[in-house]
């Protein structure tokens, strides 16, 4: 059978060999790009500067300017200098963004006010705890109602129709102005960011439930407090956890924007410093920090949801 | 169409005579007067029902049927409450009826199992809306689960059930309730028919056996003449009643009926009034022309 066939599973060792590869993919280009000497290697990396008065050692020069300082040295007779080809500094290579990822956790913060990086971390993830936790308590209610009842959809969907569209990122004066420096304004735009479309979308996963399961229980005598909580939450549990689980990811998106208000602080703030200091690698351990941490939690929420929903097919 | 020659569905044998006499001196479980339905469309009202009348005595066997559009789902769904009539009355027991009640059990054709719940839990979940306690509600629905032969099963979700286990699943649900009239809304019609012909013999035992009266809707002509005391036969636009028939064939049945005079009479009188005769049935016979004949085969009669 020809790996090619239209909506057809892989066989099993096949799928997983795939998956494999679309991680490995990037990682051996990565690799590529920075251990193959003739691949890219833009620059210089002087290693003696022989009789050229500008270069210093470890000095990152284009190959264009070496080039030309090497022939001046050879006419003239003099000194050459000695260089290895070098990538730029913002794309260090593999193995040290894997040191990285260790000495971030054990270097410590070059200024006393700043934090370390499991602190860092931390901050973060209790911000978009408190965030997404609020704005699930309120807003997953709000919409269940609103999928429920006529009455509700109306009275709060034109205004979050409305609200939606303003950018959570632009309240970010407004949410210093009234909640301080702190944490507060920061948990103030993950809630802003996620409550309103976490209304909408949780208003129409609710609307999508097979009405005939709510006539079935009508005619079993279900009042409609137990129309809600017997047969509309239960129904829409399993689609409720995916909505959840995918604007968990958005509420991550706002975190970027949240973490650069009021005080600094947290995993993006220590992105941007490290990056102030041209520690790429540092930089680049801290990205994938954050993308193998949503990865995690995503597959940790993917593997409960098969546990919590037995009745259903597959995830 | 060839007339075969068959006796008049009107005549009924003594036994059945007598029967229809006994059945019309019960009181009466269900009265629908002057019911109506109208849609607004686009272009228009739409009229699904117009003035329907009928009586149903307590355990009779009432088919509904007539051709698609002739709104025999809407006037069991507003028998059950879940949709408002525009004029009529119904009455249940003598009292009028609005909304959906346990008190009229409704079997849907997609079974509407709940898929969260086991097939015990299904079964419970009426018994707890109507205050049962939760043990006493479990036991009661032990019995039932034993009853329609699941017992193996009561802890399986509905996704693991073939469809005539959920329908059985499903009419356990609404008998549970100990309602006054069971509304069907084509049940078996999502099933291949060796599981049909199983489901209606299974029905038939039922109703034989419990204090329920059924008001059946089915747009198969066989179930409707094996299954029913009377049929009560609709025409579509508007719908209407178009006759009420009291079926001349013994009871209690069996499948050797199937090919009984009056059966096959009954069958054909009803077949004849939802699709009369017309002169045009083969005109678009000459569509076929679109395709190219290179058969070696001239023709196939």
């Amino acid at each position: 059978m020809s790996i090619f066939s239209v909506n057809r599973p892989l066989p099993s060792r096949q799928r997983s060999m795939v998956a494999l590869l679309s991680f490995a993919v990037p990682i051996i280009i990565w690799c590529m790009v920075s251990y193959v000497p003739f691949l890219w290697h833009p620059l210089t990396q002087i290693t003696d500067p022989g009789s050229v008065s500008f270069f210093r050692d470890e000095m990152l020069v284009d190959n264009k300017v070496f080039e030309v300082e090497t022939s001046k040295a050879i006419e003239a007779g003099t000194a050459l200098p000695q260089g290895v080809p070098a990538n730029p500094l913002y794309l260090p290579a593999p193995h040290e963004v894997a040191t990285a990822f260790v000495t971030a956790f054990t270097a410590e913060p070059k200024r006393r006010s700043e934090k370390w990086l499991h602190e860092s971390l931390w901050s973060s993830i209790q911000v978009i705890f408190w965030g997404f936790f609020l704005s699930s308590i309120i807003g997953i209610p709000l919409g269940i109602l609103a999928g429920t009842f006529d009455f509700f959809s109306r009275l709060f969907e034109p205004f979050i129709e409305f609200f939606r569209y303003l950018p959570a990122p632009a309240f970010g004066a407004l949410a210093v102005a009234v909640l301080g420096i702190y944490q507060a304004p920061k948990i103030a735009i993950i809630f802003i960011g996620t409550f309103f479309q976490q209304v909408l979308v949780v208003a129409n996963t609710t609307r999508k439930l097979d009405p005939s399961l709510l006539e079935a229980g009508q005619t079993l005598g279900a009042s409609n407090r137990s129309l809600v909580m017997r047969i509309v939450i239960p129904g829409i549990l399993p689609d409720l956890y995916r909505d959840t689980r995918i604007l968990l990811g958005w509420a991550w998106t706002y975190l970027i924007v949240a973490e650069l208000i009021g005080t600094s602080s947290g995993i993006t703030w220590f992105i941007t410093q490290q990056a102030r200091y041209k520690n790429f690698d540092n930089v680049f351990a801290a990205i994938i920090m954050i993308g193998l941490m949503g990865l995690m939690i995503d597959l940790l929420l993917a593997w409960l949801g098969r546990r919590l929903f037995p009745w259903q097919k597959t995830q | 169409m060839t007339k075969f020659d068959l006796p008049d569905y009107k005549i009924q044998n003594h036994e059945v005579k007598d029967r229809f006499d006994r059945l019309k001196q019960r009181p009466i479980s269900m009265e629908v007067k002057g019911l109506s339905k109208e849609f607004p469309t686009l272009n228009g009202k739409v009229t699904a029902l117009k003035n329907i009348n009928l009586s149903i005595h307590k355990r009779e066997f009432v088919c509904v049927i007539g051709p698609s559009g002739c709104g025999k789902s809407t006037l069991i769904r507003i028998l059950a409450g879940l949709e408002t009539a525009t004029s009529g009355q119904i009455l249940l027991d003598g009292e009028p009826v609005a909304k959906p009640g346990p008190e009229r059990g409704m079997v849907f054709q997609g079974y509407t199992l709940f898929p969260w719940l086991t097939v015990k839990q299904n079964i419970m979940f009426g018994l707890i809306e109507s205050g049962m306690g939760k043990d006493a509600a479990e036991s009661e629905a032990r019995q039932w689960t034993n009853l329609i032969g699941l017992s193996a099963f009561e802890n399986h979700y509905p996704r693991q059930l073939s469809g005539g286990m959920k329908q059985r699943v499903a009419i356990a649900r609404a008998l549970a309730n100990q309602p006054k009239i069971l509304l069907m809304d084509e049940p078996f019609g999502a099933l291949d028919a060796q599981t049909r012909a199983k489901m209606q013999a299974y029905l038939m035992e039922i109703w034989k056996n419990i204090d329920i009266t059924v008001l059946f809707i089915t747009h198969d002509l066989d179930e409707a003449v094996y299954l029913a005391d009377r049929i009560l036969v609709l025409k579509a636009n508007p719908g209407e009643v178009e006759e009420v028939i009291e079926v001349p064939v013994p009871q209690p049945r069996n499948p050797s009926q199937f090919l009984s005079p009056e059966f096959l009479a009954t069958k054909q009188h009803i077949e004849q009034l939802i699709h009369p005769p017309t002169d045009n049935d083969t005109d678009n016979i000459d569509l076929v022309r679109m395709v190219h004949v290179k058969s070696d085969v001239g023709s196939v009669f």
